[in-house]
């Protein structure tokens, strides 16, 4: 963390720029997956942030997801709300469960988080199911194309075209790479992973631990939501499945996959990840097993992730 | 002058276990004072109430004529009492420079220090002699060189009291030289309380001695009472008879 800044940035920077001429080249099926892939990688960022760094492993990020998600479908679909201000809700709902969560869970630790952090997730699960008069349940909301377009003065901006859709997807993308390399390179960055290491060593150095993982939980749970409230805005569709248990443990494999603690990791996991779904249901309706199986090869042999045994192998100065 | 730090009737039960038991202690600005005594007279257990790792089952503390008894730790690292580890414990997979910077980023936020992180950081491995493994990771240092990181981060919090709990434990005899130096220049500035079962280490460094035995103050003085004090050397230095 101590290394120069300018590879770091320079990487970033060229991984958007590589982003960006993907949107020119890309044929139409592909680019509809990355747009929905770098979505789900601001997920997992997120994810990340609080995993990677401060070591802590929620089990219930789905929540955090689905905050996002319904906090912008539901003023849409049932009050009109613009895009705009949808989206601020979607993240808003996520930032206010993010530090309810926070301050109720942080009690515990290790298996008692996960376990905490799952139940609760289950709750907004249950309720989003319960209350399907407003949600419909796992049928969902579907946003229709003029729900999902922004008037800016005189033109409007179409969210259902494939190159705005990707292009917003990039920025919200970017923004989230830049903001979380510049919080792991911080002096917040460092003391997040001295928590992670060693917290009772932490806390002797002056910190108080609780308020810097409760920051933790917050800027992960608002990341997330701004996620969940991106991928209902751009794809138009938000049901109980994304609030799924499933949807806790995607972002979790992602950043293993990728590589935990590293500001690329859950883009790289995200990406594998979901090419590697994709392809194996083409051959199989058993395409799970292969994933799994893929999973375990890579505990065995990559237990830090592709970046991370990248890092520690060739490139130390990869954040 | 009054008193830095003082202790009044300070016990600590662990069940029936009195480990520390109606302590009064009063240490004076810029002293070094060593705490010597058996194993399990209750030395670790009293540091550990004065920086908060533990509470009190009865009795206060005082720092600086503040009453800080049910402080929680990190609050009292910010008025200044920096306490280092005796088990080694410093961030094993960060470098040198990152553990001594968590140390100096909280120094700064403080307002103990001024300037910069680097420039902090760079000064307490300067001292600790570990310059050259600023970017070691601490965990593939050698273990005298752990404790010398300890040392560099006790210093880059620039503490009003630096607590060392067995600081020379497992040290080579040019490595104990270096920390008894290290000490009293550290002790030009701040004040030290030692925890330390090396005797020459406590002769050469402590102002005044504090023995203590089955969680009792047993004898104070300077080290010269303290080496003449036949309760002492029942207790714990052996008299020359028994070898």
């Amino acid at each position: 963390m101590s290394g120069g800044l300018a590879r770091p940035l320079a990487l970033h920077v060229a991984v958007i720029a590589l982003l960006l001429g993907l949107n020119v080249v890309l044929p139409d099926y592909h680019h509809g997956v990355m747009a929905r892939i770098l979505v789900l990688a601001i997920f997992a960022m997120g994810y990340n942030l609080l995993f990677g760094y401060v070591g802590l492993l929620s089990l219930g990020h789905a929540m955090f997801f689905a905050a996002g998600l319904y906090g912008a479908a539901l003023p849409v679909y049932h009050l009109g709300w613009g895009v705009p201000a949808a989206f601020g809700s979607g993240i808003a709902a996520g930032a206010v469960l993010a530090l309810a969560i926070g301050l109720l869970a942080l009690r515990t630790t290790g298996v008692a988080f996960m376990i905490v952090t799952m139940m609760f997730s289950q709750v907004l699960f249950l309720l989003i199911t319960y209350f399907s008069r407003w949600t419909r349940g796992d049928e969902g909301l579907v946003l229709s194309q003029q729900a999902r377009s922004i008037a800016i003065g005189g033109t409007v901006l179409d969210l259902t075209n494939p190159s705005n859709r990707y292009l917003a997807a990039l920025a919200l993308f970017s923004i989230v790479l830049l903001i979380t390399l510049a919080v792991v390179r911080s002096g917040h960055g460092r003391v997040l992973v001295a928590i992670r290491e060693n917290e009772e060593r932490t806390r002797m150095l002056g910190y108080n631990t609780f308020a810097s993982k409760l920051a933790a939980v917050v800027a992960s749970g608002t990341i997330c939501a701004a996620a969940g409230a991106a991928y209902v805005l751009l794809f138009g569709y938000a049901g109980s499945t994304l609030a799924s248990v499933q949807y806790s443990i995607l972002p979790l494999l992602w950043v293993l996959l990728g590589g935990a603690a590293t500001t690329l990791g859950p883009l790289v996991g995200t990406v594998l990840m979901y090419y590697m779904i994709d392809v194996a249901s083409g051959y199989t309706a058993a395409y799970m097993l292969i994933v799994g199986l893929m999973l375990i090869a890579l505990i065995l042999y990559f237990p830090k992730g592709i970046l991370g045994t990248l890092r520690s192998r060739w490139i130390g100065w990869l954040p | 002058m009054t008193p830095l730090l003082v202790t009044k009737g300070l016990s600590r039960n662990f069940g029936g276990l009195k480990a520390v038991e109606t302590v009064d202690f009063a240490l004076m600005p810029g002293e070094i004072r060593a705490v010597i005594g058996p194993n399990g007279a209750g030395k670790t257990t009293f540091v550990s109430l004065v920086c908060g790792r533990l509470l009190p089952s009865s009795g206060s503390i005082q720092f600086d004529g503040e009453d800080i008894t049910t402080l929680p730790p990190h609050l009292r690292v910010r008025r200044g009492i920096a306490y280092t580890f005796q088990i080694t414990s410093v961030f094993a997979n960060l470098s040198a420079y990152d553990n001594v910077a968590l140390a100096a980023q909280r120094s700064l936020a403080d307002a103990r220090a001024q300037g910069g992180v680097h420039a902090v950081v760079a000064e307490a491995l300067d001292r600790t002699g570990l310059a050259a493994r600023a970017q070691a990771i601490a965990g593939t240092l050698s273990y005298g060189h752990q404790r010398l990181l300890e040392v560099a981060m006790g210093l880059a919090l620039k503490p009003r009291l630096l607590i060392l709990d067995e600081p020379t434990q497992g040290l080579s005899d040019s490595e104990i030289d270096n920390f008894v130096t290290l000490v009293r220049e550290i002790a030009r500035t701040g004040t030290v309380l030692l925890i330390e079962h090396n005797m020459q280490v406590v002769m050469a460094l402590a102002d005044r001695i504090t023995v203590m035995n089955a969680g009792r103050i047993l004898a104070e003085g300077t080290p010269g009472q303290i080496s003449a004090n036949e309760d002492v050397q029942r207790a714990y230095l052996g008299t020359p008879a028994d070898g």
